[in-house]
């Protein structure tokens, strides 16, 4: 199921404006690696690009190499849907349908990808679910609108719709940047548990976190503003927030810049 | 603003005489209107109550007036398909107008909403972002120009031209009752009509729908995206579920002008009155069409009679959009309106 990606000669823009430069680095299979450093420094559009959903946006554009499993993500006759239904994401805000049950959230992916036997469907529904640890809440009420659940809820109900699609890498872009405490205590629970079976790649503010939840951290840092991004450096998670090699690394994680 | 508290000012006596010229409006938390909010609330209030008095008394108006030529009249209202109004004595019904303003309005959005809609998909989805941006300003002015235009243009240039289309379809597609002819094909037609009412709805219909789409959230968008959805199941998964009400809306409101247009239809359409599925053959009339048609000639009996059917255009105005509005209302919960 899980899946080493091997990113070279990254260079990702909007338009003329060069976002990040030349990232290098390689992920293992059912790790989780975290990406840190400040606002603008380009860690959400390197997450990105590792599903092809950084072209979705107007004149963006990505050169370099993307590896999963040794096959490139942008090579030529790879379609970008494809890519997408292989790495799944969840995204800043918790995005569930409105206008989907919660049963019907969960299953989405499976019925784009032309599953309709409801025995499979309900089955996969319960397995996500249960995998996002939400069953034991909503499983009384899985016709009810997904928008009516809380705001850490909704980030689950989101995670289980990734995963119900048996994706090999998930994403997470600062899954939790909108949720309490609480709730993002139980998503990190959960990144811990999924762990076992997916390669997991989180986007986070939050150092704490990343300390947490990730075998590897990545820095990623911009001179100043209008510079393209750069990755700083990446290590194990224990070595870059106990003693880093380079030196903005160390400054970021004590809180003297960024 | 932080400085003020949100609670009762007594003990500010320059806001005094200001405060107390408002009324109190919530008294059981002691709290005090501030004097522009009560004035706005209170023109607000004002101009909701009035568009209900004005529908009380156009429907008041409706009423009485048609009441003197209903009790002449010696055919049943609803059920007769003549127009006699004028005779002595007078028979008139509105069964086959009624019958032509429903078939043609419904007819021109069966052409005109899958048209706009795909129109608003292609402006909001589809079209790089160069051309997006002049169509949708063309739509939009296209949906500020007065319908009749359209209509005019339809019935210039597009009458004369649909003969062939039509003579196509009875010939080809004769075989479905809608499409077969007892009489000879001739520009002049219910299906003629439908079209001319679809091109002046368009505009309108495809200028909201593109707002709908364009109210989306991209979250929602990226959401179906990265299920690994293609740009049209993603239309399917995230656009259309969340802009069905407001599609639903701005349908509503063309069928509305669709089935109050008078003068394009009055000019399209022969005046007979008859009830026949055959929307090709030369035939048919509208209650708008009608009363723009006869309201010149008509004695006072005659003019009753034209208000009567005005009337009925009212009430099926009104159901048509109550039944919409429990569509919508059916779904609320999923609309995301009630996140």
């Amino acid at each position: 199921m899980a899946t080493r990606i091997d990113v070279s000669g990254l260079t990702a823009y909007y338009g003329k404006f060069r976002a990040v430069s030349d990232i290098h680095f390689s992920i293992e299979p059912k790790s989780v690696t975290a990406f840190i450093g400040p606002s603008g420094c380009g860690k959400s559009t390197v997450l990105r690009t590792l599903n092809r959903m950084h072209e979705v946006l107007p004149a963006a554009r990505v050169e370099g190499r993307v590896l999963l499993d040794g096959e490139d993500l942008y090579g030529p006759g790879v379609d970008p849907v494809n890519v997408r239904r292989a790495v799944g994401m969840v995204f800043q805000r918790p995005n569930p349908f409105p206008t989907m049950s919660i049963y019907d959230n969960v299953v989405a992916g499976l019925k784009l990808n032309g599953t309709r036997k409801k025995s499979l469907l309900d089955e996969r529904a319960e397995e996500s679910l249960r995998g996002a640890n939400l069953w034991e809440e909503v499983k009384d009420r899985l016709g009810r609108p997904g928008a009516g659940l809380s705001g850490g809820q909704q980030q689950r109900l989101c995670i289980a719709r990734a995963i119900a699609v048996e994706p090999q890498v998930l994403l997470m872009d600062e899954p939790c940047s909108a949720l309490d405490p609480i709730s993002t205590l139980a998503i990190e629970d959960l990144i811990t548990k999924l762990k076992s079976s997916y390669t997991i790649v989180i986007v986070t503010h939050n150092m704490q976190q990343a300390a947490r939840v990730s075998d590897t951290t990545a820095f990623f840092t911009l001179d100043r503003t209008g510079d393209p991004g750069r990755l700083v450096e990446m290590d194990r998670t224990e070595k870059i927030f106990s003693n880093p090699t380079e030196k903005r690394t160390e400054e970021y994680i004590t809180g003297r810049f960024g | 603003m932080s400085s003020e508290p949100d609670g009762p000012r007594k003990g500010s006596p320059g806001n005094d005489a200001a405060v107390a010229t408002a009324e109190p409006t919530n008294s059981s938390d002691g709290a005090r209107a501030r004097p522009m909010d009560a004035l706005f609330k209170n023109l607000t209030r004002s101009a909701g109550l009035g568009l209900l008095a004005l529908i009380a008394a156009i429907a008041a108006f409706l009423v009485l007036e048609a009441t003197d030529a209903l009790s002449a009249n010696t055919g049943n209202f609803l059920t007769t398909t003549e127009w006699f109004p004028n005779g002595s004595p007078p028979v008139f019904g509105v069964a086959a107008l009624l019958f032509g303003t429903l078939l043609t309005a419904v007819i021109a959005m069966a052409i005109a909403v899958p048209v706009a809609v795909g129109i608003a998909l292609f402006i909001t989805v589809y079209a790089p972002r160069r051309f997006a941006a002049p169509l949708a300003f063309v739509v939009d002015l296209l949906a500020a120009v007065p319908s009749v235009i359209f209509g005019l243009w339809g019935l210039i240039v597009l009458v004369p031209r649909m003969e062939g289309v039509q003579k196509f379809l009875t010939d080809y597609f004769g075989w479905i009752p809608l499409f077969a002819t007892d009489n000879s094909v001739v520009g002049r037609s219910i299906f003629v009509a439908s079209v001319v009412l679809a091109i002046m709805i368009l505009p309108i219909v495809a200028a909201l729908s593109r707002e709908v789409f364009l109210q989306v959230p991209i979250a929602h968008r990226e959401a179906a995206l990265a299920l690994g959805a293609t740009r049209w199941e993603m239309i399917r998964t995230a656009v259309l579920p969340y802009g069905r009400p407001g599609v639903i809306s701005a349908s509503m409101l063309g069928l509305g002008r669709a089935m109050g247009e008078t003068i394009a239809v009055a000019l399209v359409l022969p005046a007979s009155f008859g009830i026949s599925w055959q929307i090709l053959s030369p035939a048919g009339n509208t209650i708008a069409a009608n009363v723009a048609n006869g309201f010149a000639e008509a004695n006072s009996v005659g003019r009753g009679a034209l208000i009567a059917s005005g009337l009925v255009l009212f009430v099926v105005t009104m159901i048509v959009n109550m039944i919409a509005r429990a569509i919508i209302a059916r779904r609320r919960e999923f609309s995301g309106a009630a996140a």
